[in-house]
């Protein structure tokens, strides 16, 4: 049999395929999109995951030592910041209402301010800087170290092992501290408005009483839960997978995990912030 | 009719990016024997194992578990299967955070509904096969790394696994916990039947407890069959094995031990023809008793000692090998030599040992008695002609049949 020769041109009067158009760009934008739609959906799983193991008896030592390791030793430095931010807010707000003569709105721009907005998100920022990093180094550590292997050979599950108490105590604690973060910031105004700066105490709390609802305070909490979600996720998520990193081996891999968890957690807690606080209002 | 394997691999090829590690790998577990992984640093028998227990999964072929390939079992089936497996990892995996006998407790805790006080005495009565009753509560960093190695062990053992995956057991042990841990593995195949598949580099010490013996190769299965077939194994690893047996021989004394002569024997004729040929040289020190008796026993054990040492070396230089086979008596192979070849050489070493052996072994027994104290001692040789059909046992009798003296020495005189 002999063979056709293939023509070297395409033949008269068929119409030419469509050119691939070169946009660098446009390209780069979609692997960027394909890349963040691959990352969210692994942190989905891996949430669900974690979430599904939570609730077993067994789970109970160890979820009460994280909510030791990420709330009560977590208390003092939310508290501390709680308290300056609070009188930095009151500080701000006497100069700034004292200009339009509302400084007697000065307990309910305090006592919103931090309940709807700075208490959520510092306080979850502050848990990712003190615990989030501890928790990422650790589980890495864990990784490169064959521990997580090592639950696997033993049948024990590593994400409900590792994970899910993490959740659980995450879950527990961020309110808990949010809590606390607000009325040490409510006090903190008081302090530098009112004692530091002769606001009307009366005027402080009664504002605070008649302009706080619960709703403010039932979405406050709905975004502590939700940061505490995003933050113990990416948290334990970049530990967990220190070992697939590209960039680094080893303990290199586990400091640049653990930036990468403490940058993505603030990151993520800020845009979290606006799209809950879109659906909440 | 052939046994149906236990667990078997199919043409498994795994690549880490560029680099195949496993190229084809193909072999067979059989339940209830001790199966051994040897080869070369690098050659993936810790990546093998990986894939018996689940941790990688192959890039091309399957591997079986009783006719199962794992890559097609359900949950239900995975989950039994593993809970059958232990794995010993090289390098540990203790969980750093947990104390020793938190480390071996924990799957028990973890996988079974075994009442506290029932965790607490299997975890111990591990714990204290392993020796480390006396750190169970200390943490993986403030114990030495053999009892690290211990602790892996416990835990890996601690479920009563059908079968354990054993990633160099032994390595960083001294050699009296060394012969323990492959005891302890032997002994507890025997008591519980359970299957091992084991990576060692403490050759030949693991071949006394395997019955099977796989070396890896090039990415590849070079050699699969028992550890007495092995010594018929003609490869570039064997010559490996060798080396480090001559390695093992010249750090000590030039004196192999029993285990390491019969392994290099082995080696040396196992795969040798019927017309292949050796001689055996017998040595004894005739009043080996006598001065343990009369003088002490540590007066015969240096002068045996030094007479050892001063025959394995000699020996050692022109490719024999030695051990000690009684109380007051050592064998020497030459391989390949026929009698005539002996004898001469044989007249060289007494020359030799007449001339500067005699002295040194004088000296050293000299040290060990009283100055007033006069003793005699006689050393005697024999040889014979061995084949690799002929058993040792035969070849040693008849070299102590022809024995004569070569040297004596007679209170601070020597003949």
């Amino acid at each position: 049999m002999t063979r056709q020769p293939i023509p070297a041109e395409a033949p008269e009067g068929a119409s030419p395929g469509p050119r691939p158009i070169d946009l660098p760009g446009v390209s780069a934008l979609g692997r960027f999109g394909l890349r963040l739609n691959a990352s969210l959906g692994a942190l989905a799983i891996f949430f669900l995951h974690a979430a599904a193991r939570m609730l077993h008896w067994k789970q109970i030592p160890e979820i009460v030592h994280q909510i030791y390791f990420i709330g009560a030793k977590s208390a003092s430095i939310v508290a501390l910041v709680g308290f300056f931010t609070g009188m930095v807010l009151g500080l701000q707000l006497v100069y700034v209402m004292n200009k339009f003569g509302a400084v007697g709105f000065l307990g309910t721009a305090v006592a919103l301010s931090l309940i709807r907005e700075l208490g959520p998100v510092l306080t979850a920022i502050m848990i990712t800087a003190r615990a989030g990093s501890a928790m990422a180094a650790e589980i890495g550590i864990q990784r490169i170290s064959e521990q997580i292997d090592a639950l696997q050979t033993m049948r024990i599950d590593p994400l409900g092992f590792l994970v899910s108490p993490r959740l659980a105590a995450g879950l527990v604690s961020f309110p808990i501290l949010t809590a606390i973060f607000d009325l040490i910031g409510i006090l903190g105004g008081y302090v530098s408005g009112v004692i530091l700066l002769g606001a009307n105490a009366g005027s402080y709390l009664y504002r605070i009483d008649e302009s706080v609802d619960w709703s403010d305070v039932r979405g406050g909490f709905i975004k502590s839960l939700v940061f505490a979600g995003i933050v113990i996720t990416i948290c334990c998520f970049q530990g967990f997978f220190t070992h697939l990193r590209t960039d680094s081996h080893g303990s290199k891999s586990v400091s640049l995990s653990t930036t990468s968890a403490v940058v993505l957690s603030c990151v993520w807690i800020l845009i979290a912030d606006y799209v809950v606080t879109s659906f909440l209002l | 009719m052939e046994r149906p394997p236990l667990i078997e691999f199919r043409n498994v090829v795994k690549r880490f990016g560029e680099r195949t590690i496993l190229d084809g790998v193909s072999f067979r577990i059989y339940e209830g024997e001790v199966t051994t992984i040897i080869g070369l640093s690098g050659t993936g028998k810790s990546v093998t194992l990986k894939h018996i227990i689940g941790l990688l999964r192959p890039d091309a072929g399957e591997i079986r578990y009783r006719g199962t390939p794992l890559q097609t079992m359900s949950r239900a089936q995975w989950d039994a299967y593993i809970g059958r497996i232990s794995y010993m990892f090289q390098n540990n995996a203790l969980f750093d955070a947990m104390t020793v006998y938190e480390n071996v407790a924990l799957p028990l805790k973890r996988t079974t509904r075994l009442p506290r006080r029932e965790i607490e005495r299997r975890a111990m009565a591990r714990i204290e096969q392993t020796e480390l009753t006396e750190v169970a509560h200390k943490y993986p960093s403030e114990i030495s790394g053999g009892m690290q190695k211990r602790a892996a062990l416990a835990r890996a053992l601690v479920t009563d696994p059908q079968v354990v995956l054993f990633d160099e057991p032994t390595t960083g042990q001294d050699p009296i916990r060394k012969n323990a841990i492959l005891g302890m593995i032997a002994e507890y195949k025997k008591k519980v039947g359970f299957t091992a598949v084991l990576i060692s580099h403490e050759i030949p010490d693991v071949f006394f407890i395997s019955n099977r013996i796989l070396v890896l190769w090039d990415g590849r299965i070079a050699f699969e069959g028992t550890p007495e077939e092995m010594a018929s194994f003609d490869h570039p690893f064997r010559d490996e094995i060798l080396r480090s047996l001559q390695n093992l021989r010249e750090d000590i004394t030039g004196v192999y031990s029993a285990r390491h002569f019969k392994m290099r024997y082995q080696t040396e004729f196992g795969r040798g023809g019927p017309e292949e040929t050796y001689a055996l040289l017998v040595f004894s020190f005739d009043n080996v008793d006598e001065i343990d008796r009369e003088v002490s026993p540590r007066a015969a054990q240096e002068t045996l000692r030094a007479l050892g040492t001063y025959i394995g070396k000699h020996f050692g230089a022109v490719g024999g090998f030695t051990t000690r086979q009684t109380i007051g008596e050592f064998i020497t192979i030459l391989p390949f030599s026929d009698l005539e070849e002996a004898r001469r050489i044989l007249e060289r070493f007494v020359a030799d040992f007449q001339g500067e052996g005699l002295p040194r072994l004088a000296e050293e027994f000299r040290r060990e008695i009283p100055t007033e104290r006069c003793f005699d001692f006689a050393i005697s040789a024999g040889m014979a002609q061995g084949k690799p059909l002929i058993e040792l046992e035969s070849v040693i009798e008849f070299a102590r049949y022809g024995k004569q003296p070569i040297a004596a020495f007679s209170c601070g005189l020597r003949r």
